[in-house]
């Protein structure tokens, strides 16, 4: 991380201030660090869907992280209950810290009540990767909706969650939206909740 | 503005990973870029040899009746050049961009196998913006 060598030394993990200040890494060595794990993990599969499920495990893990550490720095140790108050903190405390910025929509699905997306014109993972004709589908954002899910799931609100590539009209390349379709259980909680 | 008419990216072994032309003029077939491609790589590792200059890194511009060759060599070896209209400026700067347009659309891209032909759908778009014109001028300030 940029600055890190000027922070004071703490012989206890624990003693360190979990730091608020701008706090960002050098694109390029992530774009690198992504490339190599989605060339690892393709290593490992045998088909697109195994692929995306490895990447998706692999943003899950981080997810799971990323919600504990903005509960506890920004929330003063609370979490979001309500749907709508942990979608728009996906949405925007979420991207933020990891991308720099809110995303650039959050929808909710026309067709079905439990269906939720958030696009983004540029993901930051896709900044530099084309995906071969012959993958057909495939999205390297299965890793950020990986984030997604873990953030929703530990938060109490299992969901299934996918990117998709979804073309722009007047747009050369198509957006990335990221799918999200919670389980049963947290719209029965909901409307429970009023 | 002079016209670009080619530009190659060819790999450390010689072999051509990408190839464009741009207008009407010196357009070729795909054996004969290839026979370009390897011949120029051929001639810049001479060049590097014959040269009375001790540390020399090769061929970086050949001027032609017809045309002016820019060559980049990258420190690995991956040299890019460009084909163009004599007098052209500016050509230099443009294969550093370009340069710059193969580490991050290329090489930061999972699915390419390295000193494997090109196909990067974002590394075409990027270099179609960068060859345009009034780019290339911009490039040049």
């Amino acid at each position: 991380m940029i600055g890190v060598g000027k922070m004071k030394q703490y012989g206890n993990v624990l003693d360190k201030p979990l730091n608020k200040g701008k706090q960002e890494v050098s694109l390029s060595a992530f774009a690198f660090l992504f490339s190599e794990m989605v060339q690892y993990n393709q290593t490992q599969v045998d088909n697109i869907g195994e692929l995306e499920r490895r990447l998706e495990d692999a943003g899950y893990a981080v997810g799971a992280r990323v919600l504990e550490l903005l509960c506890h720095r920004d929330k003063g140790n609370r979490r979001e209950t309500r749907l709508l108050g942990i979608l728009s903190f996906v949405h925007s405390t979420v991207w933020k810290v990891l991308f720099g910025k809110v995303a650039d929509s959050l929808e909710k699905g026309t067709e079905h009540e439990d269906e939720y997306m958030i696009s983004e014109k540029e993901l930051l993972v896709n900044r530099f990767i084309s995906i071969p004709k012959d993958m057909g589908t495939f999205n390297c954002g299965a890793f950020v909706a990986g984030i997604v899910r873990g953030v929703l799931d530990g938060a109490g609100f299992p969901a299934v969650v996918t990117a998709h590539f979804v073309p722009m009209e007047g747009q050369q390349r198509p957006r990335t939206t990221i799918l999200i379709k919670f389980a049963e259980e947290v719209l029965l909680r909901e409307t429970r909740l009023g | 503005m002079a016209a670009i008419y080619s530009l190659y990216i060819i790999n450390k072994s010689g072999g051509l990973i990408y190839y464009k032309d741009y207008g009407s003029s010196g357009r070729m077939d795909t054996n004969d870029s290839l026979r370009v491609a390897s011949l120029w790589h051929s001639m810049h590792a001479i060049s590097q040899q014959l040269s009375p200059v001790s540390g020399c890194a090769g061929i970086e511009l050949l001027q032609a009746d017809t045309f002016d060759l820019h060559c980049f060599q990258s420190l690995t070896g991956t040299k890019f050049f460009v084909v163009c209209e004599p007098g052209t400026q500016y050509m230099e700067t443009l294969l550093k961009f370009v340069y710059e347009l193969y580490t991050d659309y290329v090489l930061k891209n999972p699915f390419y196998e390295m000193e494997m032909p090109i196909r990067c759908e974002l590394f075409d778009i990027n270099l179609t913006q960068a060859v345009q014109k009034d780019r290339v001028a911009f490039l040049g300030r």
